[in-house]
C-alpha cells in the first residue's frame, strides 16, 4: 500500500517536471538560440546547443539597438498606465462592490465587453482618434490605450475581493468614528492589497507585452516600447536571430519575475472575479 | 516549481513566444526539423511554414500552447471550490478514483470549463501576434484571419472603411461569443441579487 503510493507521487511528480520542460522548451531554444556565435546561427542540421555560449550577444544587443531606449519606453508607459488604472479602478471597483445603484448591472456589463474586443478591431478607430487629438509618436496616446485596456480586468478583479471583505468591518470601524475615507484607506484597502496587487501587475504586464497599437502609434525610435522595437529587427538587415532573441529574452525577464509573484493569488483572484 | 514553468507563456509575450516558434519552425535550421529527423519521425527537413494548411496547424499549436496556462488556472481555480468532503464522501460509499472524477469532480468543474472555453475562444479568435509574426498572412494571403486582414487593408491598403467594415462584423461575432460567456458564466443571476 505504501510502496504503491510512493509510486504514484514519483509518476505525478515526472509528468509534472515532463510538462513544466514541454512549457519551458520554447524559452529554453530562445536562450540557446541568443548565446549562439553568428555562424552557428545557419547550421545545418541546427545544434541543439551552441559550442560556445556566448554571452555577449546580450551585451552587443544593447550596441547593436537601441535596446535602453526601447527599456525606458517600456517601463514608463507601463508604470504610468498601471498609475491611471489604480486610480480609476480602485474606486470604481469598491463602490461597485459595496453599493447596489441603478444600472449598476449594465455598467458591469459595458465593463466585461470592453474587455473582449480585440485591439486590432478597435485600431483604426484608435489611429484616426489619436490622429485628431494630435497625439501620433507620444507617451500620452499609448499610456491612455494601455490603461483603458486594462481597467476592465483591473475592476472586476479588485470589486472581487472588495466584495469578499465583509462590510460589516467596516460598520464597526464607522462606529468607532471612521469616516467612510479613512475605513477604506486603513481597513478595507490593506486587506484587499493582495487583490490590488494583482490587478495591477497583471496591468503593468499587459501593457508591458502590447504590441499592435504601439506599432501603430509609434513612429520613431525614440518612442517605440520594447515590443515594437524587438520587432524592427527583423526586415531591418537579415535577420540576427541571436540578437533578436537575446533581446527578447531580456524584454521576458522581468515580467516573469512579476507574474510568478503574483501568481498564488492568481487563483483567488479568478475565483472571486469571474468564476463564483 | 512547475507553476512557474507553466505560467511562462502566459507571463511572456504572445510576441516573444510566436518569434520562438517561427524560428523552431525554420524550413532549414529549425529546432523541429533537426529533432525530428534526429527522432526518425521525418526524413528531411520541411518548410513547415510554406504550406497554408500546414502552417495555419502549428498556428494551431501555438495559439494551445499560449492558452494553457490562462485555462489551468481557471481550472484550478475551479477545483478549489469542490469542497474536499465531497471526495471523501464519494470513496466512503465505495467509489473508484476514476469513477469519483467522471461522475462528481468532472460535473461540478463544469462552470470553470464552460468559462475557460469561451474566454480562451474570444481570445484567440481576436490574436493578432501569433499569426503575423509567424506569416504575416502569408504565403499570400492564405493563413490570414480576420485581425491580420483588417489590419493590412487599413495600414497596407489605406482602405480604412473597409478594415472599419471588417472589424464590426468581427465584432458582431465577438458579441455572439460575449453573450454565450454570460449564459455560461450563469452572471446575470450573480450580480441582481
Amino acid at each position: 500500500m505504501k510502496n504503491k503510493q510512493m509510486l504514484k507521487t514519483t509518476l505525478l511528480a515526472i509528468t509534472g517536471y515532463l510538462v513544466a520542460f514541454l512549457f519551458f522548451l520554447p524559452y529554453l531554444h530562445m536562450l540557446t538560440t541568443a548565446t549562439k556565435p553568428d555562424n552557428e546561427l545557419f547550421m545545418m542540421p541546427s545544434l541543439y546547443l551552441p559550442t560556445e555560449w556566448q554571452w555577449n550577444n546580450f551585451v552587443d544587443t544593447f550596441s547593436n539597438a537601441p535596446i535602453g531606449i526601447y527599456m525606458r519606453n517600456s517601463v514608463i508607459i507601463a508604470l504610468s498606465a498601471t498609475f491611471i488604472v489604480l486610480l480609476v479602478a480602485l474606486p470604481a471597483a469598491y463602490y461597485v462592490a459595496r453599493f447596489r445603484f441603478r444600472g449598476r448591472v449594465a455598467f458591469l456589463l459595458l465593463v466585461l465587453v470592453t474587455q473582449m474586443l480585440s485591439p486590432v478591431a478597435l485600431v483604426v478607430g484608435i489611429y484616426r482618434e489619436v490622429v485628431t487629438l494630435g497625439l501620433v509618436n507620444t507617451y500620452l496616446s499609448l499610456v491612455l490605450v494601455n490603461a483603458a485596456f486594462n481597467l476592465a480586468f483591473a475592476i472586476w478583479i479588485m470589486a472581487g475581493f472588495f466584495a469578499s471583505i465583509p462590510s460589516e468591518i467596516e460598520d464597526a470601524a464607522f462606529i468607532d468614528g471612521c469616516s467612510r475615507f479613512m475605513a477604506l484607506r486603513k481597513i478595507t484597502i490593506p486587506l484587499a492589497l493582495p487583490g490590488i496587487a494583482t490587478a495591477l501587475i497583471f496591468t503593468f504586464i499587459a501593457a508591458w507585452n502590447e504590441f499592435v497599437i504601439a506599432l501603430t502609434l509609434t513612429s520613431t525610435v525614440d518612442k517605440r516600447p520594447l515590443t515594437v522595437g524587438i520587432n524592427t529587427f527583423i526586415g531591418q538587415y537579415q535577420v540576427q536571430w541571436n540578437y533578436l532573441f537575446a533581446a527578447a529574452f531580456i524584454s521576458i525577464i522581468p515580467v516573469v519575475i512579476l507574474f510568478g509573484s503574483i501568481q498564488k493569488w492568481l487563483v483567488s483572484g479568478l475565483t472571486a472575479g469571474s468564476i463564483k | 516549481m512547475v507553476r512557474w514553468f507553466v505560467i511562462l507563456p502566459w507571463a511572456a509575450s504572445v510576441f516573444a513566444t510566436a518569434l520562438t516558434f517561427r524560428w523552431m519552425l525554420n524550413g532549414y535550421y529549425g529546432f523541429f526539423n533537426t529533432l525530428f529527423v534526429d527522432f526518425g519521425i521525418i526524413k528531411e527537413p520541411i518548410d513547415w511554414l510554406g504550406y497554408p494548411n500546414v502552417a495555419l496547424a502549428w498556428m494551431v499549436v501555438v495559439a494551445v500552447f499560449v492558452s494553457l496556462p490562462f485555462t489551468s488556472f481557471v481550472l484550478l481555480a475551479g477545483l478549489q471550490t469542490i469542497p474536499n468532503e465531497i471526495r471523501e464522501a464519494a470513496q466512503v460509499d465505495g467509489s473508484s478514483a476514476w469513477r469519483t472524477y467522471w461522475k462528481i469532480i468532472f460535473p461540478l468543474l463544469r462552470p470553470a470549463l464552460l468559462v475557460a472555453l469561451v474566454i480562451n475562444l474570444i481570445n484567440v479568435f481576436n490574436n493578432f501576434p501569433i499569426i503575423w509574426v509567424i506569416t504575416q498572412g502569408g504565403p499570400g494571403n492564405s493563413t490570414d484571419v480576420t485581425t491580420t486582414f483588417m489590419y493590412k487593408l487599413a495600414f497596407r491598403s489605406q482602405e480604412m472603411g473597409q478594415s472599419a467594415a471588417l472589424a464590426t462584423f468581427n465584432f458582431i461575432i465577438i458579441f455572439l461569443f460575449i453573450l454565450l460567456f454570460l449564459r455560461v458564466s450563469g452572471w446575470r443571476q450573480q450580480n441582481e441579487k
